[in-house]
């Protein structure tokens, strides 16, 4: 079954000069295995192709049930040098949120 | 017995928040510290060229007539105030505060300023003796922009506050210092929290990042349940209620609006965060991985369980400096065809500006309504689009493209794709860009200086 991860996850982002971190924080406690799971540095990559440029890192956070993902080049030179709507990358955390991810008929019975 | 607390209050988030908020903290209940941040990254550059015109400027102006109006009250209940106001020129705003102190007849009250941060004029003397300040993300070295650097300060931490409040200022007036410094200064201060206290000072760091963004934590920009958040209007800034031990309550005045909850919270913790078990600051490295959070009652969040390691031996310094010139211009498309006459006329524009024979290093388009916020990501939009708006952008390492660029656009509302509008603002701005330059600096390089006078 595939799911976005707004039926998972809130979330908030910021930037680090031309990095944008991108904080995805478990809805229910019992998501945060899910998203340790399928919410890898790579599929993160993937999914920002075109947007982010760099190198995708991932540190977890189980005290919070929430993931911390640090995206390089990723917001078009940052800072004041950014010519974006966006240049701080406030929206990239919804634009995670529109990720899906396919997870198994039991996981899916976790859902709400 | 009850355990001792320290009320300590964040107003201002950033530099241009809300001129209410810091008003709203001091008379809307009880608090004995209010921290104020008001430097962002490219603050700095500014106020270096606002004291380059007069020597009396050169820091954040909004906190003097916000001192004329909480001053008396914060005397008279003793809230201290710790704020970053100071920007390049601490002395002359201490000196612009104690004009007010004086006339509403304040005597005796101690403000300080802390500097020191301030190594504009050390960089060569730096440099040459082994000191590089090479890009901290890159590694380029300071020389590629060495005639172009308009600033260069170093962030201090707490440690320098808390001896200006051992001192007994009631105001204490910064340089460039850390966010989370303001709010654990009072703590150092008031429990006398030693320097190697790795745990606490790690805790009261924490405390610190979650209160410096402003209503950040308290519901403001809150994703989860956000339409379910009452009265933003009057939302209440954040107060953490600190203890000895190192755990603390994040909350808000009561009959503000706004929520405190563990999501707020947590939304906040991981806002503009690296490596979470190594949050590095001048005090200590906090390892956010270790933070406890429970619900304690309504707006109310308990933290506990901090664990932190020994501070490193650098300070990280901020250098700003010139980039070259962009500009930003826009127009509305209406429907029908909103985003085809749109895209049109971003193809003119661009054909226009090669025949001219500009050179840029970069040019972005973007349809605001279409895929600003979220490029490829955004769905294709739908054929009905009540309005687009196309917005240009360009930039460029000298004045002269960028400035004929902003010249191009106002005609295209006559010789361009029709049902256009949105241009009553006239032509655009060129700006100048101030780019900034993270690097690090042995502690031993650099000392604050802290000074008290009293109010006479």
């Amino acid at each position: 079954m595939r799911v976005p991860l707004l039926r998972l996850a809130h979330s908030r982002s910021g930037d680090k000069g031309d990095t944008s971190n991108i904080g995805l924080i478990a809805l229910r406690p019992e998501y945060y295995p899910l998203l340790v799971k399928y919410v890898t540095a790579e599929r993160v990559k993937a999914h920002f192709a075109g947007i982010c440029f760099g190198e995708v890192r991932r540190f977890e956070l189980p005290n919070l049930g929430a993931l911390n993902f640090l995206l390089q080049q990723a917001l078009g030179g940052g800072g004041t040098i950014s010519l974006r709507t966006d240049a701080q990358g406030k929206t990239l955390s919804p634009a995670l949120l529109k990720m899906e991810i396919e997870i198994s008929a039991r996981e899916a019975g976790l859902l709400l | 017995m009850m355990p001792r607390i320290i009320r300590i209050a964040n107003g201002q988030g950033f530099w241009g928040d809300s001129l209410e908020a810091p008003v709203q903290q001091v008379m809307g209940g009880p608090i004995d510290y209010l921290g104020l941040d008001y430097l962002a990254e490219v603050t700095m550059s500014i106020m270096q060229k606002q004291r380059s015109r007069d020597a009396r400027l050169g820091y954040a102006r909004d906190f003097i007539p916000l001192i004329e109006r909480i001053l008396a009250t914060c005397v008279e209940r003793n809230i201290k105030v710790i704020a970053n106001a100071g920007g390049v020129n601490p002395s002359a705003c201490r000196d612009a505060v104690v004009d007010v102190a004086r006339e509403l007849g304040l005597r005796g009250l101690k403000v300080a300023t802390v500097s020191g941060d301030d190594i504009l004029d050390r960089l060569d003397s730096l440099s040459s003796g082994g000191y590089p300040l090479s890009d901290l993300d890159s590694g380029r070295p300071i020389s590629e922009i060495r005639d172009r650097i308009q600033s260069a300060n170093v962030y201090f931490g707490a440690a320098p506050i808390a001896e200006a409040l051992d001192r007994g200022a009631g105001i204490v007036i910064t340089g460039r210092c850390t966010d989370t410094g303001l709010t654990l200064a009072p703590m150092i201060h008031e429990f006398g929290w030693p320097a190697d206290d790795w745990n606490r000072l790690a805790s009261g760091t924490v405390a610190g990042h979650i209160i410096e963004c402003g209503a950040q934590c308290t519901g403001g920009n809150c994703q989860f349940e956000w339409e379910s958040i009452e009265r933003l209007e009057e939302i209440g800034y954040p107060i953490v209620e600190a203890r000895e031990d190192g755990s603390f309550v994040v909350t808000k005045h009561a009959g503000t609006g706004g929520r405190v909850s563990l999501a707020t919270v947590k939304e906040q913790l991981v806002y503009e965060i690296g490596d979470p078990a190594a949050y590095i600051t001048p005090d200590c490295i906090a390892d956010f991985t270790t933070i406890r959070l429970a619900d304690a009652g309504r707006d109310r969040v308990e933290v506990s369980g901090v664990q932190g390691r020994p501070a490193t031996d650098s300070f990280k310094v901020s250098v700003s400096y010139l980039a070259g010139y962009k500009a930003v211009g826009t127009l509305v498309y209406s429907w029908p065809d909103a985003y085809a006459k749109a895209r049109m006329a971003a193809e003119v524009l661009r054909l226009r500006l090669d025949k001219l024979g500009l050179r840029f290093d970069e040019v972005l388009i973007e349809f605001v309504g279409v895929n600003a916020c979220h490029g490829p990501l955004a769905p294709p939009p739908s054929p009905d689009l009540a309005e687009v708006q196309l917005r240009v952008g360009v930039r460029a390492g000298s004045k002269d493209p960028v400035e004929r660029f902003t010249k191009e656009i106002a005609p295209l509302v006559l010789n361009g794709p029709p049902t256009v509008t949105g241009f009553a603002g006239g032509r655009p701005r060129v700006e100048e860009i101030v780019a900034y330059w993270p690097a690090l600096l042995p502690k031993t390089q650099a000392a604050a200086i802290v000074e008290v006078i009293e109010v006479a």
